[in-house]
């Protein structure tokens, strides 16, 4: 198994792809573990943790544990380039994602065919059976080492929809998008092929048990007023969901896409709780998949976050099978690392936090939420009616029913609207003769092997002894059609960076070199954009770009986040490394003081009246070391050396703490030599710890002058507690 | 083709027939009409292929994309995707005594073509 601090061999990777064959097929579930304990903790809503992963930053006050929720939890991650996803779903998976999904790059649902090799995307990813094997396996790798099973997905749509189910199907993925409205609406993709595909994709991925998501949420990112398509939304999902069990797949593998339709500033819960649970009555056969709205979001990925809250506040109330995440830089740019991560974290914690939710309140049963409930479900079955009425689903595709703005009956006459003999793939659908044959497995529809001698129950693949779905030794495996566009070019390119001491910044490629710099100029929006920019220059970064910018007043401040490119790089192997302090857990620091109570005397030596450093060492609310139970007597500041081994003479204390940060003549060096001293006048060195610290105190020269040790910048409470319990094991054992 | 039509919201006035309806029975009548909806598409998808649908079948059949993709274009081109592209290749296979395989391989050099048409009765 790999382990934690190696790199993932991306080139080993991509080695021998033409024998790799997926471990298994079909979606996995996180396994719910009844009243889980962690720590002091019991959890409701809780699955199976991991072997390995990376905990919220707070868990370090609660032993490291890292509790899972009982979700799946989804990140999407399609940079254009897989070579570097693959790093990315590492992390993400070490961050609690076990559902990975990859965007197909822009154009994907117009490509006639599959696509071969490994060409660069552009806002997503071109899905390829090369690609897709690589991220299958380079999934296995990771699977392994967070002990979970990780699923893998793309999606089945665009006009070879069902090329790519084959696909998918051979290569073991595990979930898809498949929903022919998306096409119709949003890729103008003509309804009749959309549909009579669909059926094929659809009895393919049952046959593979792929877990299907259908395409309904982007009526609300679409829509102009995103909340009125609620009952339209019903609609759509109940027209895919059916459509596909009758082409042949397990409700259970049937996940509705949903998406709380508005956000604040709308009273979120009030609008998004009504129709989550509409939705959940209707649709209790069915998994749900929750998304988080993407309608609303801006450049603030702070705003994004808390929207992303409240979704998952609704998934708790409800129900959620699936909990997508949204990067929260989505609204800016194509998600980043760093927020795929983010996005995970934000998930677990929320889902967490509000474990056994409904254990502790219930949705009210009369009043205001069933009224509301009951109202968009009749909104709903109102829409049916008249769909029906004007004559099916095509007739209403083309009279405009669908991402109308008005909420049903309500119409704003600004749906959108498509012909049933127009867009891309029009009359391409034909009859089948009555002679029609396909000899495959998982063939949706009219099938005349009997003119074969099979009987309609047979496997059509005998005919051929069998397809690829039963002798995968049948798939023909293309490695690249294009010399000049794959990952073998790009690797090269950034081969410096691989594996190497050489180091760039990175926010999605390795080596992208970008950067952000965050910065708040008292001026207003405008002076303080060109200001930026100009920051950003004199700074040296290359294609500087305002990505965010919030007015904190009109006329005192503007926040401003610029990203840009750092032209050099970083040789680790020539960086000197301060030495790692030698630190001990905040538990076992406690437990030690518990059994040994220790005393300090604490003051600011000299003539110095600053004491800010020394208070932050010590007071509890500083994190200091008063919180492990140390006895502190502190003296103030411009103490007098006498006074402090005097103190710690009569308190009999375990050590004296001084402070000093003017370093005028080397003085404070001077104070700490005198105190050495002073102890041993008085007979009590041998007895005490003396430390001194301050910003401009090197911990080398504080020994030199008889300090037991030395605390310069940046040192916090834990390091000289630490030192503390350390030194007094060490003169109680002598 | 604009046939978008603007409309007050009436909800009060048309959910009249459905007011006195159970929690239940609204879900019943909601799944009627989403499978009064769904089952003219899924029978048309029943009795109809496509482009990509023969394709599917064709790599399954154990051809790459890009035989697949030229292969389609030939049975389209020979008016015979009726009879299913898969079965283009099975019956000229089965013709010429030859594997799936091989008899893809030739189909795609533009051989074949005038035995599938004769054995399966197709006029151009």
């Amino acid at each position: 198994m790999i382990k934690p601090n190696e790199k993932l061999d991306i080139r080993e990777i991509l080695k021998d792809l033409d024998k790799y064959e997926p471990r298994r097929r079909g979606w996995s579930w996180r396994i719910p573990v009844a009243n889980l304990q962690m720590a002091d903790n019991i959890y409701l809503d809780a699955s199976k943790p991991l072997k390995q992963s990376i905990p919220l930053p707070a868990a370090k006050y609660f032993d490291n544990i890292d509790p899972q929720p009982i979700q799946v939890i989804t990140s999407e991650i399609a940079s254009g380039r897989f070579e570097d996803d693959i790093r990315r779903m590492r992390m993400a998976a070490w961050h609690g994602a076990d559902h990975l999904m990859v965007i197909r790059t822009a154009g994907q649902s117009h490509f006639d065919g599959l696509i071969e090799g490994t060409p660069q995307g552009i806002g997503g990813v071109p899905i390829t059976r090369k690609q897709v094997r690589a991220q299958r396996k380079a999934l296995d790798i990771i699977e392994d080492e967070v002990g979970r099973p990780i699923n893998y997905h793309s999606y089945v749509s665009g006009v070879a929809g069902p090329d790519i189910a084959v696909m998918f199907a051979e290569e073991g993925v595990n979930g898809a998008h498949q929903d022919p409205q998306y096409n119709v609406l949003y890729r103008n993709i003509n309804m009749v092929r959309s549909f009579v595909d669909a059926a094929e994709s659809k009895k393919i991925m049952s046959w593979a048990d792929i877990l299907q998501i259908d395409g309904a949420h982007n009526a609300n990112a679409t829509a102009m007023v995103a909340w009125k398509v609620m009952p339209e939304l019903m609609v759509q999902h109940a027209i895919n969901s059916l459509f596909s069990v009758k082409a042949g797949i397990k409700k259970e593998n049937i996940a509705l896409s949903t998406v709380p339709p508005t956000a604040t500033p709308a009273p979120d819960l009030r609008i998004n709780l009504p129709y989550a649970k509409a939705l959940r009555d209707f649709f209790s056969d069915y998994k749900m998949r929750a998304q988080m709205n993407t309608k609303y979001m801006e450049s603030s990925t702070r705003e994004a976050t808390v929207t992303h809250v409240l979704n998952m506040m609704i998934s708790k109330l409800t129900s959620a099978d699936i909990q997508s995440t949204i990067t929260p830089d989505e609204g800016r740019n194509v998600p980043w690392h760093m927020y795929n991560v983010e996005a995970c974290d934000t998930a677990k914690q929320a889902l967490i936090g509000m474990d056994g939710l409904l254990d502790l309140v219930e949705l009210k049963e009369v009043g205001y939420l069933p009224e509301k409930v009951r109202e968009l479900k009749e909104r709903a079955i109102l829409f049916f009616e008249e769909l029906l009425e004007t004559g099916g689903y095509f007739k209403a595709v083309e009279n405009g029913f669908f991402i109308d703005s008005g909420i049903y009956p309500e119409r704003n006459g600004d749906g959108i609207s498509r012909n049933i003999n127009g867009g891309v793939g029009a009359d391409t659908v034909y009859e089948r003769d009555e002679d029609y044959m396909a000899p495959v497995t998982a063939h949706f529809g009219y099938n005349n092997i009997m003119q074969y001698g099979l009987s309609k129950e047979d496997n059509p693949s005998q005919l051929i002894g069998g397809s690829t779905f039963e002798d995968r030794s049948k798939i023909i495996f293309i490695d690249e059609l294009d010399e000049t566009d794959n990952v073998n070019i790009r690797m090269d390119d950034s081969e410096k960076y691989r594996n190497s001491d050489i180091v760039k910044p990175e926010v999605e490629w390795l080596a992208d070199g970008t950067i952000v710099i965050d910065l708040t100029l008292p001026t207003s929006v405008k002076y303080a954009v060109a200001a930026s920019l100009e920051i950003a220059k004199r700074m040296n970064l290359v294609e500087p770009e305002v990505i965010h910018k919030e007015v904190l007043h009109p006329a005192e401040a503007t926040r401003i986040q610029v990203k840009g490119k750092v032209d050099f790089e970083i040789d680790l192997f020539k960086l000197t490394l301060p030495e790692e302090p030698d630190m001990l857990s905040d538990k076992e620091i406690r437990e030690y003081i518990e059994e040994h109570p220790m005393t300090i005397i604490a003051g600011t030596v000299g003539e110095d009246e600053h004491s800010v450093g020394l208070r932050e060492i010590i007071d509890i609310k500083h994190g200091g070391i008063e919180k492990y139970g140390i006895h502190c007597i502190y003296l103030g500041t411009s103490a007098p050396i006498s006074k402090l081994v005097d103190a710690a003479i009569e308190a009999n204390a375990d050590a004296i703490l001084m402070s000093t940060i003017i370093s005028h003549d080397d003085v404070h060096y001077k104070n700490m030599k005198k105190t050495h001293d002073l102890a041993i006048e008085k007979g009590v060195r041998d007895k005490l710890i003396i430390i001194s610290g301050g910003t401009q105190v090197t911990p080398e020269l504080a020994k030199k002058q008889g300090m037991d040790a030395g605390f310069g910048r940046g040192t916090k409470g834990q390091h000289v507690a630490s030192f503390l319990v350390k030194r007094k094991e060490e003169m109680n054992e002598h | 083709m604009n046939n978008h039509k603007t409309r007050e919201d009436d909800y009060k006035e048309r959910r009249q027939h459905l007011e006195n309806l159970s929690d239940a029975q609204l879900k019943q009548r909601f799944w009627d009409l989403a499978d009064q909806a769904t089952s003219p598409l899924i029978d048309l998808a029943y009795s109809h292929t496509s482009p990509a649908i023969e394709r599917s079948v064709l790599l399954r059949m154990g051809f790459s994309s890009i035989e697949a993709a030229a292969l389609v274009k030939l049975v389209l081109a020979h008016n015979l995707i009726g009879k299913g592209a898969g079965h283009v290749v099975y019956r000229y296979a089965n013709i010429k005594q030859i594997s799936i395989r091989e008899s893809g391989l030739e189909l795609i050099q533009g051989k074949g073509f005038e035995d599938v048409i004769k054995s399966f009765e197709v006029t151009k």
